[in-house]
C-alpha cells in the first residue's frame, strides 16, 4: 500500500511489456500530430461531404499492393504542383501548366480529368496536350472559356470521356497501326502504336492558356490520372481516402479513451473513498446507487441516451463516465476502509483536521498507483465501447471515428465483397491503442498488487 | 437466512434495478415518445373519419372536416390522458405499468416477420434467436475457459498457461464484431465456407427452417466463442493460483489425492464464487458484445433489430427492446448470484 509515485515510476521502468505499451503510445501521439499536420481540419470535416472526394477513385486498393503483385494495378494519380511559366508575346499572354508523370503500370488508367478554376476577363484558349515517350505528342483538347467583359471565375472539369477529347485524339488516327476509333481517349492516349498495349515512360500533360490583353489567374489546376490502387490505405465505396479517416481516428480515440478513463477513474475514487471513510448510513446509502448502476446493462440505455440526449462527441464521453465509475469506486472504499484505521489518520482526525482534508491529503495519495493502473485499464473498454456505438450508427458525424469507418464499411457489405482494405486497419487500430494500455495497465497492475507477483 | 430468503431477498433486489432502469428510460424518451403517441392518435382519427364515405360526404367544406377530426383528436387526447404532460406522475405510472406488461404500442417504421408491427410481436420474434445464440456461446466459453484456465493455473509459467495468459489479453483488447467482420471476410468471401448473412433464406413455416438457422449460425458462434474463452480462462487461472497456495490444498496433496482430483474436484469449487460473480457482472460487456456481433452477421436477433431500428429511429421498438434485454441481462445476473449461494453458503447465513 505504502508505494509511492516515484517507486511505481522505478519499478516500471524494469518492465518491458510496459515499456512497449508506452512506445506504441508515443507512436500514436505522433501521429495524432502527424494528423493534424499533414491534414487540416477542414479536410477532415469534409468527411461526410461526397462532394470534396469526387476527384478519388471508388474502392481503390491500398498503392502499396503493387509490390507483391506481378502486373503492377494502375495508381490514381492526383497530380497537384505543375510548373508553371509564363511568357508575353506582344499582346498575348501565355500561362502554361506542365505535369510529369511517370506512368509504369501493366495497365490503361480508368480515366484522366483535368480540373481547373480561372479568373479572367475576356474570352481565352485553353488547349491541353500529351507528350508521350515515344516523343509523340496529341492535342487531347483545345477550348475557349465562356466570354466575358468583366472578370469573373470559372470552375470546370474535363473529362476523357468527353467527346472533343476523343475527336481530337481520333485525328491521330494515321499514327496507329490499327483502328482507334472505338477506343476510349486514355485507351488511345496511352498506347503503343503499333499494338493496343500499355506505352511504359514518362508522359507529359500541358496545359496552355492562352488570353489576349488581360491577365489570367489560375487559382486551382489539378491533373487527375484515374487508376485502381491509392494512398497507403486505400479507398471506400464513397471515394473518401481512408488514410485520412484512420490518422485523425488517433486523435479522438485517445481523447475518448483518456478522458473517460480519467474522469471515471477520479469520480469513482473520490466516491469510493468518501463513502469507506465516512462508513455506516453514508456507506450503505452510497454503495447501494453504485450496487443499482453495476447492474444496469451499459449498451441499451447507451444507446437510449444517444438517441434522446445527442451524439456529440462530448456527449458521449460523459455518457461512457456514467457507467465506468462504478468498479472504481467499489475497490477504492474497500481500500479506503482499511486506510482509515490505519494510526496517523486517526491522530489526524483527532486533531481536528476536516474530514475533506483527511481524504484528500492522508488517504487519496495512497491509492495514486492504484489509479493509474486503474485508469490505464480503462482506457481501451472506452474506445471499444465508444467504436461500438459508432458501429451501430450512433457516432458523432462530425468527427468520424474508426467505429464509424467500420460501420460504413458494415453498410456497403465490405467484408463479403473482400474489400479488407476498409475493414482491416480501423479494427487494427482499435486493437492496437487498446494493448497498448493494457500492456500499461498489465504492468502497472504487478507493481500495485503485490499478490500478483511471483 | 435460508436459501429460499436468499432468493426472495435477490428477486426484489433486481425487480428494484428493472424499475430504476425503467423510470430512466421513461425519463429520458418521454417527450418523444408522447409525440408519437400524439401523432399516432391523430392518424388513427383521420384513418377512420375518412374511411367513413358517409360521413366525409355530410360536411360541406374541408375545413369544416378539419375542424371535426381536430375536435375528435382532442376527446380521444384527453380519454387517453394524452393531455396532461409526459412528467406527470399517473403518466409516468401507465407508462411503467404498460411496460411491464410488455405493451410497448406499435413500431413506427418496422414489421416482424409476419407484417406485424406489434413491439411485442417484433421482439419476441428476435429474441429467442438472440438467446440461443448467446446462451449457446455464453455455455461453450465457460467449459472452454474454466477448463483451460483450469489447466493453465495448475502449471503457472507452462507452455501452456503463457500461450492462454497472451491469448486472453490481446483478445479482450479487440472488439468482437470486428473479428466477426474479419471471419465473414475469410470464411464467407476468400473460402466460401459458410454464409456472408446469418438470416437463412428458407421461410420460417420450413420444416427445415431451425436446421438452416444453426448452420446459418455457425459463423457468429465461433467468434463470439474465439473472443470469448481466453478472459475466461484468465480469470479461473488467477483464482486458481490463489486458491492452490492454501494449506488444505497442500493437506490433500500431503495425503497423496491425485492432483487432477485436486483441481478439478476441490480447488475449483472453492475458486467458483468470486468467478461466477464477476462473470456475471461482465454479462453486461458480453451482451453488448454479441448484441454487436449479431448486427454484423445480419443474425435475425435483437442485434440486429436495434442497427435497423436506430436507422429509421424507431423509438417504440428501441424502448421495447432495452427493456427487454435490460429484463434479459438482469435474469442472467439473479441465475449467477443463485449459483454463488449454491457454491459459497456464507452468502445465505449473510
Amino acid at each position: 500500500m505504502s508505494l509511492t509515485v516515484n517507486q511505481l515510476a522505478q519499478e516500471f521502468s524494469r518492465n518491458k511489456i510496459g515499456l512497449v505499451g508506452i512506445a506504441i503510445i508515443v507512436l500514436l501521439f505522433a501521429m495524432s500530430a502527424a494528423a493534424v499536420i499533414i491534414y487540416p481540419v477542414q479536410t477532415f470535416k469534409e468527411w461526410n461531404n461526397p462532394v470534396s472526394w469526387i476527384t478519388y477513385p471508388k474502392s481503390a486498393l491500398p498503392a502499396w499492393v503493387n509490390y507483391f503483385l506481378a502486373e503492377k494495378i494502375p495508381e490514381h494519380k492526383i497530380l497537384q504542383n505543375p510548373q508553371v511559366a509564363t511568357q508575353t508575346i506582344g499582346e498575348i499572354s501565355l500561362t502554361s501548366y506542365r505535369f510529369d508523370v511517370d506512368y509504369n503500370y501493366d495497365g490503361f488508367p480508368s480515366d484522366f480529368i483535368y480540373e481547373y478554376s480561372a479568373k479572367y476577363q475576356g474570352a481565352p484558349l485553353l488547349q491541353i496536350s500529351v507528350m508521350r515517350p515515344d516523343g509523340l505528342e496529341f492535342d487531347l483538347s483545345s477550348i475557349s472559356l465562356p466570354k466575358s467583359k468583366t472578370e469573373t471565375e470559372y470552375h470546370q472539369l474535363i473529362f476523357s470521356t468527353d467527346d472533343a477529347v476523343k475527336k481530337s485524339l481520333r485525328k491521330n488516327a494515321d499514327k496507329f497501326s490499327f483502328p482507334i476509333d472505338l477506343l476510349s481517349a486514355e485507351d488511345v492516349a496511352f498506347s503503343k502504336t503499333d499494338s493496343n498495349s500499355i506505352l511504359k515512360g514518362h508522359y507529359i500533360f500541358q496545359v496552355n492558356l492562352y488570353s489576349v490583353g488581360s491577365k489570367v489567374s489560375i487559382k486551382e489546376s489539378k491533373f487527375i490520372l484515374g487508376g485502381k490502387v491509392y494512398g497507403a490505405i486505400g479507398t471506400d465505396e464513397l471515394r473518401r481516402d481512408l488514410l485520412v479517416g484512420l490518422l485523425w481516428g488517433t486523435p479522438l480515440a485517445l481523447f475518448i479513451g483518456i478522458t473517460v478513463a480519467v474522469g471515471s477513474v477520479v469520480v469513482g475514487l473520490i466516491y469510493g473513498v468518501f463513502a469507506g471513510y465516512k462508513g455506516k448510513k453514508t456507506d450503505e446509502a452510497m454503495m447501494r446507487l453504485n450496487d443499482v448502476i453495476y447492474a444496469l446493462p451499459a449498451l441499451p440505455l447507451l444507446i437510449i441516451l444517444a438517441i434522446t440526449i445527442g451524439n456529440s462527441i462530448f456527449l458521449i464521453v460523459g455518457f461512457l463516465m456514467i457507467f465506468g465509475w462504478v468498479g472504481v469506486a467499489k475497490v477504492s472504499r474497500s481500500m479506503a476502509l482499511q486506510i482509515k484505521t490505519l494510526q496517523y489518520v486517526e491522530a489526524s482526525k483527532m486533531m481536528g483536521q476536516k474530514d475533506i482534508k483527511i481524504i484528500f491529503k492522508h488517504i487519496l495519495p495512497q491509492l495514486l498507483p492504484y489509479t493509474f493502473a486503474s485508469i490505464a485499464i480503462a482506457v481501451p473498454a472506452a474506445i471499444t465501447t465508444e467504436a461500438g456505438l459508432s458501429f451501430l450508427g450512433l457516432g458523432d458525424p462530425t468527427f468520424p471515428t474508426w467505429g464509424q469507418i467500420l460501420h460504413d464499411a458494415n453498410s456497403f457489405g465490405a467484408a463479403a465483397r473482400g474489400l479488407w482494405w476498409w475493414i482491416v486497419p480501423p479494427g487494427v487500430m482499435i486493437a492496437v491503442t487498446g494493448l497498448a494500455f493494457v500492456f500499461i495497465g498489465n504492468a502497472m497492475d504487478v507493481i500495485v498488487n503485490p499478490r500478483l507477483r511471483r | 437466512m435460508g436459501f429460499k430468503q436468499y432468493i426472495a431477498t435477490r428477486i426484489v433486489t433486481m425487480f428494484g434495478v428493472l424499475m430504476a432502469t425503467l423510470l430512466v428510460t421513461v425519463a429520458l424518451v418521454g417527450s418523444n415518445m408522447d409525440n408519437i403517441l400524439k401523432q399516432s392518435v391523430g392518424f388513427e382519427i383521420r384513418q377512420q373519419v375518412t374511411d367513413n364515405k358517409a360521413l366525409v360526404a355530410s360536411f360541406k367544406t374541408p375545413e369544416e372536416l378539419d375542424s371535426f377530426i381536430a375536435t375528435q383528436i382532442n376527446q380521444r387526447t384527453k380519454s387517453l390522458g394524452l393531455d396532461l404532460p409526459w412528467y406527470a406522475p399517473q403518466r409516468i405510472g401507465i407508462t411503467m405499468y404498460k411496460i411491464l406488461i410488455l405493451d410497448f404500442g406499435h413500431a413506427t417504421f418496422l414489421t416482424s416477420d409476419n407484417g406485424s408491427s406489434n413491439v411485442k410481436d417484433i421482439i419476441m420474434e428476435k429474441l429467442p434467436r438472440t438467446i440461443l445464440l448467446f446462451t449457446t456461446s455464453t455455455i461453450i466459453i465457460s467449459f472452454l475457459g474454466i477448463f483451460l484456465g483450469a489447466l493453465s493455473g495448475a502449471k503457472v509459467n507452462s507452455k501452456l498457461d503463457r500461450l492462454t495468459s497472451t491469448f486472453a489479453i490481446v483478445s479482450s483488447s479487440f472488439p468482437v464484431w470486428w473479428i466477426g467482420m474479419l471471419m465473414i471476410f475469410a470464411f464467407a468471401f476468400t473460402y466460401q465456407i459458410f454464409p456472408a448473412r446469418a438470416t437463412p433464406t428458407i421461410p420460417a413455416s420450413d420444416p427445415g427452417y431451425f436446421g438452416a438457422l444453426l448452420f446459418h449460425m455457425t459463423l457468429p458462434l465461433i467468434t463470439l466463442v474465439l473472443i470469448g474463452f481466453g478472459s475466461w480462462a484468465y480469470l479461473v487461472r488467477n483464482f486458481l493460483i490463489g486458491i492452490l497456495q492454501e494449506d488444505f490444498i497442500m493437506a490433500k496433496k500431503a495425503i497423496g489425492i491425485p492432483e487432477r482430483k485436486i483441481i478439478f474436484k476441490h480447488a475449483l469449487k472453492n475458486a467458483a464464487p468470486p468467478i461466477v460473480t464477476i462473470i456475471a457482472l461482465s454479462l453486461s460487456g458480453s451482451l453488448g458484445g454479441a448484441v454487436i456481433t449479431e448486427a454484423v452477421f445480419d443474425w435475425p436477433g435483437m442485434g440486429r433489430l436495434y442497427f435497423e431500428a436506430i436507422g429509421v429511429l424507431d423509438l417504440p421498438v428501441i424502448i421495447g427492446a432495452t427493456y427487454v434485454l435490460t429484463a434479459f441481462f438482469l435474469a442472467s445476473v439473479f441465475v449467477a448470484d443463485i449459483l454463488y449461494g449454491y457454491f459459497d453458503p456464507r452468502v445465505r447465513t449473510g
